[in-house]
């Protein structure tokens, strides 16, 4: 056992020593939705390591006492059937570990599932982040903008992402602004996050959708509200407005940098609905507007 | 010629063409080989013919050490590809192809036929029975498998492999997203060796519940019995969910329906549904026989009797139960809101409770015992702790708000892997060399064996960690390549060394199998470990008749109280015992499907019409055939016992 | 070959207790096929995109004729396997005869139908609806069409060997198969086409 020990204290040593220098995207989060995660991933491993470490201990003293080595060679091991209160204790303590977890997970979804709490004095922003291969294609009808492959948002501002893909199902993902979701292509998702420091954060479709799903990212920027304001102007001033020919030839299967237009695709192909019933997109056009569920 | 382009492999590679010419000139060594040693006739009687549940097991056992390798390699391919940020070792669309072969070579082709190669050799046996209830339907199942994994291994070489990952989400999968042949491969290759499967699962549940020893009540069944008979049952009700999703995506992809397109009213959601109904339970039906395997080998090697049978039995049939009650976790992100998911995340958790039941019972079982370590227990013992970092990984997944952040990640892959990789890896591995002496008549050399097991389990443990840091870090599964900046590269760099550690411990196996072949001793008696279960009571290698006398059974540990306490296991005397013909159906059944299932992939409709008649013709054939078995003559039976020295 | 003669020739050797069960587990199976596809049926029923309803496409003569002609099977299959047990191979096999051209008579009538629906813009590439509802209908009829051929092998396997415990155990798993696929259909008429229709 001794040579599996020092072993397994090389590995942890370097890992500790890579991950010491520069935090884990999750574990540095930049805003509530991700704290929240990040402090249910640190308390479960916390409780995890705790019955990692009894079922490492129960083993090595198990290995050291009834080694055959160990014991008269005429010992015979006894036929124990096994006892009740060992049971009770097997399952008991692990129920109560599940309970308490279930518990913590159950509070959770519902903070995760709901508009960040702290930032009821505006309004949330909504972003549609709709994807085809291999792009993301970020619209902010209240600005009337939309961008492609990268996004900016406003600091100290709820946000919230409706979600859904031309073609594969993808995953939105800021590790460090919290969890993903996914976007299909007839069923509107949605996704509250916040940032609370301004920051360059990566974001990527975590889903695999293909060929390109490799450079399938986009590069989020956080900023405070007043310079997201001047962003905006200065998109409106410059960016050339979205066709729709201009949009349908930004839908075929390629990877492209980052581009900016003023106006949305939103206007001449309405998103899916929440749950979308009769899916025929092009012909819904009566539910074009942007619902708010 | 546009009609042959279809045949032709899309994305051409000099790896592609070097494989090509590997399979051309082994296919041709094997003819020249068996036509040299005039071999042709023994292989058509002895074993492509047979119905003997152990030579089944065996061709089984062969097959999926062979499916381990290629499966292995396409994880080397892998990790090379990402060992190096920005590497172009591979480009995007070969590793989209590698990982998705990877993965269903390994879950469908390999750990499926390993489990299936003990269930098939050891059940009978444990049970005190013949065969299985069915012995031509048992050939029947194992020709359907073999043949649907040679058709997805054929697909790399002839039209393309599938590239949509081994779940194979619509409409990434679908004709318009998925423009090749290789999921149409999928789809068959998946549902050929699907319909096998069935087949055994309906085979084993039917042996188990009628065939047993008299005595064997089925609270004094062995556990790797018990662990069978569940799996078996949950084959039974997980897998027509596969047959029905696979047979809405091949009408989507060859019959242009909308199941799960994006237009007229499809719907891709219902696919990850379905698949995980069935993918979800697949899981226990890989892990469940490999616990039953781990408690055969903890409790021989205790010298003890397994500690906490019942609550074993009582936490495999709840784990059984709570397998079709989860299958939601594999897409908490995908919007079913909070309700659901919570839910879902608590019926995940709950399944540790029973599954550290297991654990354990089986450090209990060790409680004053008197503990030998050898090979198969040593695979055990790693298990156990590698086994519970990789399940508690597992809770920390079910909670459904933390997923969010590890779903789609590394992490999940790291997590899958730490426990697939010892739950059933090493348990199969253990299995391989503690029934090796029982199906061959020699033991593989323990001092390799050891090494073997240390090799693996630390590589494991090398390959994998990094994955649970990168997964934090950022890393999605599944990207062919990530820029420096990112930082993965390191963690990449350690996964490589330890998936390169894991290919000399699988060639350690193939060498210790060569080694002890020529040099171990033949000597072994027909119990070599001291064991306690029946399928140690009768010669090794086992007689095709399994036992001369039938067993007699009145506990749990028959074969232990026959050696401790003088029970009488066989009592009477020898009868002429009914074994059932040789059949070459199923094997010319299981090509006919495979042309069948060839045919349909390219959508030749004459062929696919031909070979639907040959099936039906083969079962109408099958149907009218007046075929009552032979007897095995008491002389016949002196003979051999004699020979065996009884 | 034990055979054991205080049990019904169907259950009268070992091989065939085990047939008779092995056909149960595979039901079971079965069920979990069906099940599978209502859950399908249920999940696409309204997505019909721009193809048609049920209630536009259903009709009650053809489906009437089917339920009841099956239903009759049903019950002419349980009479051949009370004369079996009577052992009146002749009663029996007309019985099994007059199953098998009912099973007839509701393919005929289902393939009428399945052109019916074609014609009235129904295909399988329509709607997802469309699809599910031609799958789901499509694998009962596959199956009964199986039947057919699967019975009319039993007949022509009783008539060359007589009643053995080969052909009875035979003959009664028939009757399982058949009865299942009868209330599969009960399934179907209820929550496919009656649903459909209201």
């Amino acid at each position: 056992m001794k040579k599996k020990w020092s072993f397994l204290t090389i590995i942890f040593t370097i890992v500790i020593m890579l991950t010491g220098c520069e935090p884990l995207l999750v574990l540095d989060p930049k805003g509530p939705q991700a704290e929240r995660q990040a402090s249910d991933i640190m308390l479960s491993i916390g409780i995890m390591s705790v019955i990692v470490l009894v079922v490492f201990v129960i083993l090595i003293i198990m290995l050291v006492k009834y080694r055959a080595s160990k014991q008269r060679e005429d010992y015979e091991p006894p036929h124990i059937e096994g006892n009740i209160w060992v049971e009770v204790i097997c399952v008991g303590i692990p129920v109560l570990i599940v309970a308490y977890l279930s518990f913590v997970s159950v509070q959770s979804n519902n903070i995760v599932e709901s508009a960040p709490k702290g930032y009821e004095d505006k309004e949330p922003l909504i972003v549609y982040a709709s994807t085809s291969n291999w792009k993301w294609h970020f619209s902010y009808p209240e600005e009337n903008i939309e961008t492609v492959n990268y996004l900016y948002i406003p600091t100290d501002r709820a946000l919230e992402f409706k979600l859904y893909s031309y073609g594969p199902i993808t995953s939105f993902w800021i590790p460090q602004l919290g969890g993903q979701k996914y976007a299909m292509a007839d069923m509107l998702t949605t996704l509250h996050l916040a940032a609370d420091a301004p920051g360059e954060y990566m974001g990527r479709n975590a889903s695999f959708s293909g060929k390109g799903f490799a450079e399938n990212t986009f590069n989020v920027t956080a900023i405070p509200q007043a310079e997201f304001d001047e962003w905006v102007e200065e998109v409106k001033e410059s960016a050339e407005p979205l066709t729709e020919e201009k949009f349908v030839e930004l839908l075929k299967p390629s990877i492209v940098g980052q581009s900016t237009f003023t106006g949305t695709h939103l206007e001449f192909l309405p998103p899916p609905k929440k749950h979308n019933k009769h899916t025929n997109r092009a012909s819904n056009s009566e539910h074009s507007e942007h619902n708010k569920y | 010629m546009d009609y042959f382009d279809r045949f032709a492999v899309p994305h051409p590679s000099p790896a592609i063409y070097a494989s090509m010419v590997a399979i051309g000139l082994t296919v041709i060594a094997i003819f020249a080989g068996l036509t040299y040693f005039k071999k042709w006739g023994y292989l058509w009687r002895e074993w492509l013919t047979t119905v003997d549940h152990k030579r089944i097991g065996i061709m089984y056992l062969i097959s999926a050490l062979l499916m381990l390798f290629r499966g292995g390699a396409d994880a080397i391919m892998m990790r090379a590809q990402l060992a190096a940020p920005e590497n172009t070792l591979l480009d995007a669309q070969h590793y989209n192809e590698i990982f998705t072969t990877h993965g269903i070579v390994m879950i469908i082709f390999m750990a499926m036929p390993f489990i299936m190669a003990f269930m098939n050799f050891v059940v009978p046996l444990q049970i005190g029975a013949r065969d299985v209830a069915f012995p031509r339907l048992n050939a029947l199942s194992f020709w359907l498998f073999f043949m649907g994994a040679m058709l997805l291994n054929i697909s790399f070489v002839v039209g393309g492999s599938p590239d949509a990952g081994w779940t194979s989400y619509f409409p990434l999968a679908s004709n318009e997203f998925s423009e090749s042949v290789g999921t149409n491969y999928y789809m068959f290759a998946l549902q050929i060796s699907g319909l096998g499967t069935l087949m055994t699962g309906i085979n084993m549940i039917t042996t188990i519940l009628k065939m047993r020893a008299p005595g064997m009540t089925l609270m004094k069944m062995p556990m790797f019995t018990w662990s069978s008979l569940v799996a078996n049952i949950i084959i039974v009700f997980a897998f027509p969910v596969l047959t029905v999703a696979l047979l809405m995506g091949t009408m989507d992809r060859l019959f242009a329906t909308n199941f799960f397109t994006t237009a007229n009213g499809g719907m891709d959601m219902l696919w990850a549904n379905f698949f995980w109904v069935w993918g979800h339970p697949e899981v226990y039906i890989l892990i469940l026989p490999a616990f039953g395997i781990y408690s055969e080998i903890i409790s021989t090697f205790s010298r003890r009797n397994l500690y906490g049978y019942k609550s074993m039995v009582g936490s495999m049939v709840i784990i059984s139960l709570l397998s079709f009650l989860v299958w939601t976790h594999h897409f908490f992100t995908m919007g079913q809101g909070a309700l659901t998911n919570s839910i879902f995340s608590i019926t995940t958790m709950a399944i540790a409770v029973p599954t550290g039941v297991k654990i354990f019972n089986w450090l209990f079982t060790l409680w004053k015992g008197k503990i030998v370590i050898t090979t198969p227990m040593l695979y055990s013992l790693l298990f156990i702790p590698i086994f519970t970092i990789g399940g508690v990984t597992g809770v920390m997944l079910g909670m459904s708000a933390a997923d969010y952040q590890y779903h789609n990640t590394m992490f999940l892959v790291a997590h899958f892997h730490m426990v697939i990789i010892p739950g059933v890896v090493f348990g199969m591995l253990a299995g391989l060399h503690y029934y090796w002496p029982k199906m061959f008549g020699f033991k593989l050399n323990d001092k390799i064996g050891k090494v073997e097991a240390w090799v693996i389990s630390m590589s494991t443990l090398l390959a994998f960690m990094p994955m649970f840091f990168s997964g934090l870090d950022g890393q999605a599964r599944r990207m062919y390549t990530y820029s420096e900046s990112t930082g993965f590269g390191i963690y990449n760099m350690i996964s490589m060394v330890g998936a390169v550690g894991l290919a000399i411990g699988f060639c350690l196996i193939v060498y210790n199998v060569y080694y002890s072949t020529r040099y171990a001793s033949r000597d072994v008696g027909s119990d070599p470990w001291n064991a306690r279960t029946l399928e140690w009571a009768t010669h090794s290698p086992v007689p095709e008749y399994n036992f001369a006398m039938t067993p007699q059974v009145n506990s749990l540990e028959p074969f232990w109280d026959a050696k401790k306490r003088g029970h009488e296991l066989f009592t009477g005397y020898y009868e002429k015992i009914h074994m059932p013909n040789n059949s070459g159906v199923p094997f010319i059944l299981g090509c006919i499907f495979f042309a069948w299932g060839f045919s349909f992939i390219f959508g030749m409709w004459i062929p696919a019409i031909v070979t639907t008649i040959g099936i039906f013709a083969c079962m109408a054939y099958r149907s009218f055939e007046n075929d009552h078995g032979r007897y095995i003559s008491v002389n016949e039976i002196q003979k051999t016992e004699t020979s065996r020295g009884a | 070959m034990k055979i054991d003669n205080s049990l019904p020739l169907e259950y009268s050797t070992g091989q065939n207790q085990a047939n008779i069960l092995g056909f149960w587990i595979f039901i079971g199976a079965e069920i979990m096929l069906f099940g599978t596809l209502f859950a399908a049926y249920f999940t696409l029923v309204d997505r019909t995109g721009n193809g048609p309803t049920g209630a536009d496409i259903f009709e009650i003569a053809p489906l009437l004729i089917e339920t009841f002609v099956l239903l009759t099977s049903s019950f002419t299959i349980g009479l051949a396997i009370h004369a079996m047990r009577l052992g009146k191979q002749k009663a029996m096999m007309a019985f099994l005869g007059i199953t098998l051209l009912l099973g007839l008579v509701f393919l005929s009538v289902e393939i009428f139908e399945f052109n019916h629906f074609y014609h009235v813009g129904a295909g399988l590439q329509t709607s997802a609806f469309t699809a599910i509802l031609l799958t789901t209908l499509g694998t009962h009829g596959g199956h009964v069409t199986f039947g057919l051929l699967w019975g009319t092998a039993i007949i022509l396997q009783i008539r060359k060997r007589g009643l053995t415990p080969e052909t009875a155990n035979k003959s009664f798993i028939f009757s399982l198969y058949w009865h299942f696929l009868d209330v599969v259909w009960i399934f179907i008429f209820s929550f496919i086409y009656l649903k459909g229709l209201m």
